[in-house]
């Protein structure tokens, strides 16, 4: 990050926009007391500060809520809440100002927490109120949120959104970094669009649209941000569920995905998407039900199966599911193939080697080169790797789970291509995705999970974003 | 609610720099650390000592540092797949108890098989306690070296155990081209493991596993058999270790493997390597036993009270391990 000139006036909503390595998160970061400036200065009520820590920062009532969640998991909701503002005496806790402390910050929020509640058994949605809690009752007048709906449901983000507004109008000032452009433009007062960790621009959020946000994270103009979709799916069905019952996780799933054809599967968070697909991958026990793979039973018991019968997962968080991330990009995008570059059980290093050169290059992986460390490379650049586990050797089904979350505009698109990629080549891709738009922009099919059920089935063309999130949430649902 | 105007401005020069030379810097220095170490115990022993630099004597650290190296090579495994094995310096005694009884009963070629065989099996019982039965591989291991001594015990009866046939020492003492046969199994024996851990398919499924399980198993790897491996190969190279000792002694009982096995985590630790798993390298923990090794002999040699032994081995995994932990935080 580079020269960057900021104010940000009290009492706003501000958004900072831009993509994966603009310098966002950075810039929040300084602002929050976690890094410090190599150069330059920052100024709160026109004093010119220095922190050296979030604690100081703290001090000076700017709150951090960053996208990892900072809690006890083990510790209740009201120790959370007042962890390091505790009311005591004598070092002795005094519980029922507590609880009185509590109670009102309750009222302010409206947020409905059991304050007895362990943290880790709460969702994560609740442990963001918990977080926001905690901030307020260290009084603080600016809260500094990293990617704040990253992990929320539609429901859930517009609760939040309600919060912030309340929070803005009683005078406390949030900045907040996201990927949802609608999101920003609806809730920010001001935006400052970053673009290789330089500012682009702060104007008002009234003055911008979602086309021209784009342009100014990008440098440039995006046309669409999703691929055309290519029509021709073939006939044959590729993978077909019937009947896909796991106990307590899901019940009577039936669907078909045909080769060269994208199915998106819906549904909110918690809704069995993620557990069918780990039921379809082998990684977790069905309990009745057929899988067919080209009309052939097939019941894989573990990963190892299901990937040597041509089905391959990329899951749904690249850092504690996907990756290896200390070893080198060569280990991990061979991991699942290594019998077919060994003989007698040792690796043919030149062999592997080349393979992997070839697909950084059709990938367009930007890293020190095959042996470079994957914890070197860019969340983008990561993703790709990721991708190239298994675009190296396309399987029969690949089906993905929350493929571009947390990723940039720019690299989004990217990954589009690569999941049209594999289905040039036959591929059948089942899409999980939380992202609306994605599921719509990409899927020839979407199909809807409520529950652990399917609740429903749209084709493309009779989609319509409404009508999915309906389905969603039940009769009840509001989009 | 104060005034809240804040404005942050940083001019000119880049704030926040991407560290990658930094990192290749730390990265080397926390490899010269270990070897370094060994280097300077090495000059330091040389320059103090007139007996140090001799062939006999260096040949006798190398014999000395057998039993420790071959423990703590394997035991290398097992941590960076993930593991943990407390439980190598039970099963050395209890190979070691079978392997003489069975000498003097049977035959020193089946003493020497059904010692190692016991303790690939005991290796067994481990991986699958700790994979198939999911315990903790620290609690596990911890209760099954209870265990284990405890059979050491009933076995040898609680009494030490004298091979009187000579030819049992053949093992340990054979000298190929003026070496003994116990370090040169030591050294074939560390070349193998090297060998798995860098060219083969296992090696980068015991990297997987140990750095990632779940993304290893979402890989297709076979975590639970790759982790049983290293307990295998780790139960086999300690009951190796303990017929060496016991063909070098001629006479064995339950106490034989006592504290061994802390000297093998020791060395695995004092090379750097990493408790967490899913990395390290066999020549560190060489490094490591070497060290050791040294410390040892440097003490026998200066005639020094062996009680400050203790105290400095412990502050130098101190050292080692303080080393790793600080250069990790620096890596984030």
């Amino acid at each position: 990050m580079r020269g960057v000139s900021l104010e940000i006036r009290r009492g706003e909503i501000h958004a900072l926009v831009g993509e994966n390595g603009a310098g966002k998160s950075t810039l929040a970061k300084i602002v929050a007391g976690v890094h410090l400036p190599s150069a330059g200065s920052v100024s709160v009520d026109g004093r010119e500060v220095r922190y050296r820590s979030p604690r100081q920062a703290l001090a000076d009532g700017i709150a951090m809520i960053d996208q990892e969640l900072a809690l006890l998991p083990a510790r209740s909701v009201i120790d959370n809440v007042f962890l390091h503002s505790e009311n005591s005496k004598a070092g002795l806790l005094r519980r029922r100002q507590m609880r009185e402390r509590f109670a009102a910050l309750v009222e302010r929020t409206g947020f409905e927490l059991d304050p007895d509640r362990t943290v880790g058994s709460l969702r994560v949605a609740e442990q963001q109120k918990v977080e926001i809690m905690r901030a307020l009752a260290r009084t603080a007048r600016l809260i500094v949120m990293d990617e704040p709906t990253a992990p929320l449901t539609p429901v859930e983000a517009e609760s939040l959104y309600a919060v912030m507004r309340s929070l803005r109008d009683e005078g406390v000032t949030i900045v907040f970094v996201s990927h949802f452009l609608s999101e920003v433009l609806a809730l920010s007062d001001v935006v400052t669009v970053m673009r290789d960790g330089s500012r682009v621009r702060t104007s008002p959020a009234a003055e911008e649209t979602p086309g021209s946000l784009v342009e100014g994270m990008l440098g440039r103009s995006l046309d669409s941000t999703f691929p055309a979709r290519p029509e021709s799916v073939r006939a044959e069905p590729r993978l077909e569920v019937r009947g896909l019952c796991g106990t307590g996780r899901f019940e009577d799933v039936s669907f078909s995905v045909h080769a060269g054809e994208i199915v998106g599967l819906a549904g909110l968070i918690g809704s069995g998407r993620t557990e069918v697909a780990r039921a379809i991958f082998g990684a977790d026990r069905v309990d009745d039900g057929e899988i067919l793979l080209d009309g052939e039973p097939v019941s894989p018991r573990s990963p190892r199966q299901a990937i040597s019968r041509g089905i391959a997962l990329l899951p749904e968080s690249r850092k504690e599911q996907g990756l290896l991330m200390r070893r080198s990009i060569v280990e991990n995008i061979m991991l699942p193939h290594l019998d077919d570059v060994s003989s007698g059980g040792i690796v043919r290093s030149a062999r592997e080697r080349r393979e992997v050169v070839e697909a950084m290059e059709r990938l367009s992986v930007r890293a020190a080169g095959p042996r470079a460390s994957v914890d070197t490379l860019s969340g983008g650049n990561q993703q790709k790797v990721l991708f190239g586990k298994w675009l190296i050797r396309p399987p029969r089904v690949m089906i993905v789970d929350e493929p571009t979350r947390g990723v940039d505009v720019g690299a989004k698109r990217a990954i589009y291509e690569l999941i049209d990629e594999l289905t040039a080549s036959g591929t059948a891709v089942l899409l999980i995705s939380s992202d609306l738009e994605e599921v719509l922009g990409m899927a020839h099919r979407v199909l809807v999970m409520r529950r652990g059920r399917l609740a429903a089935e749209f084709s493309n063309e009779g989609a319509e974003r409404t009508a999915v999130l309906a389905a969603a949430f039940g009769t009840e649902g509001r989009g | 609610m104060s005034a809240t105007d804040l404005s942050a401005q940083a001019n000119g020069e880049p704030v926040a720099e991407v560290r990658p030379r930094s990192r290749a810097r730390i990265e080397r220095l926390r490899d010269f650390g270990i070897a370094g170490v060994l280097l300077i115990l090495f000059i330091a022993l040389t320059l103090s000592s007139d007996v140090f630099l001799t062939s006999t004597n260096l040949k006798n650290v190398a014999e000395q540092a057998v039993a420790v190296g071959l423990l703590a090579t394997a035991g290398s495994l097992v941590i960076i797949a993930g593991g943990f094995d407390l439980s190598a310096g039970a099963i050395f005694a209890v190979s070691a108890i079978v392997g003489s009884k069975l000498a003097n009963s049977t035959g020193v070629v089946e003493g020497y098989l059904v010692g190692i065989l016991i303790g690939a099996a005991l290796g067994l019982v481990n991986g699958i306690i700790c994979t198939v039965g999911r315990i903790n591989h620290f609690v596990g291991t911890l209760a099954t070296s209870i265990v284990f001594f405890g059979l050491a015990t009933k076995i040898s009866g609680g009494a030490l155990i004298v091979v009187p046939n000579q030819s049992f020492a053949d093992l340990a003492n054979t000298q190929i081209l003026g070496f003994k046969s116990s370090t040169l199994i030591f050294v074939a024996f560390a070349l193998l493991c090297g060998f798995i851990l860098n060219f083969t398919v296992l090696g980068r499924y015991i990297f997987a596993t140990g750095g990632n399980l779940t993304a290893a198993r979402l890989s297709g790897v076979p975590t639970a058999v790759t982790q049983a491996f290293t307990y295998v190969l780790s139960g086999t190279a300690a009951g190796l270790a303990g017929l060496i000792v016991a063909s070098r002694t001629l006479s064995v009982n339950a106490q034989t493997g006592n504290g061994i096995i802390y000297n093998a985590l020791a060395a695995i630790l004092i090379g750097g390597n990493s408790v967490l798993g899913g990395e390290g390298a066999i020549w560190r923990t060489v490094c490591g036993v070497l060290i050791l090794a040294l410390i040892a002999n440097g003490f026998n040699l200066l005639g020094i009270d062996p009680l400050y032994q203790q105290i400095v081995t412990g502050l130098i995994i101190l050292l080692a391990v303080g080393l790793d932990a600080w250069t990790r935080r620096a890596r984030t």
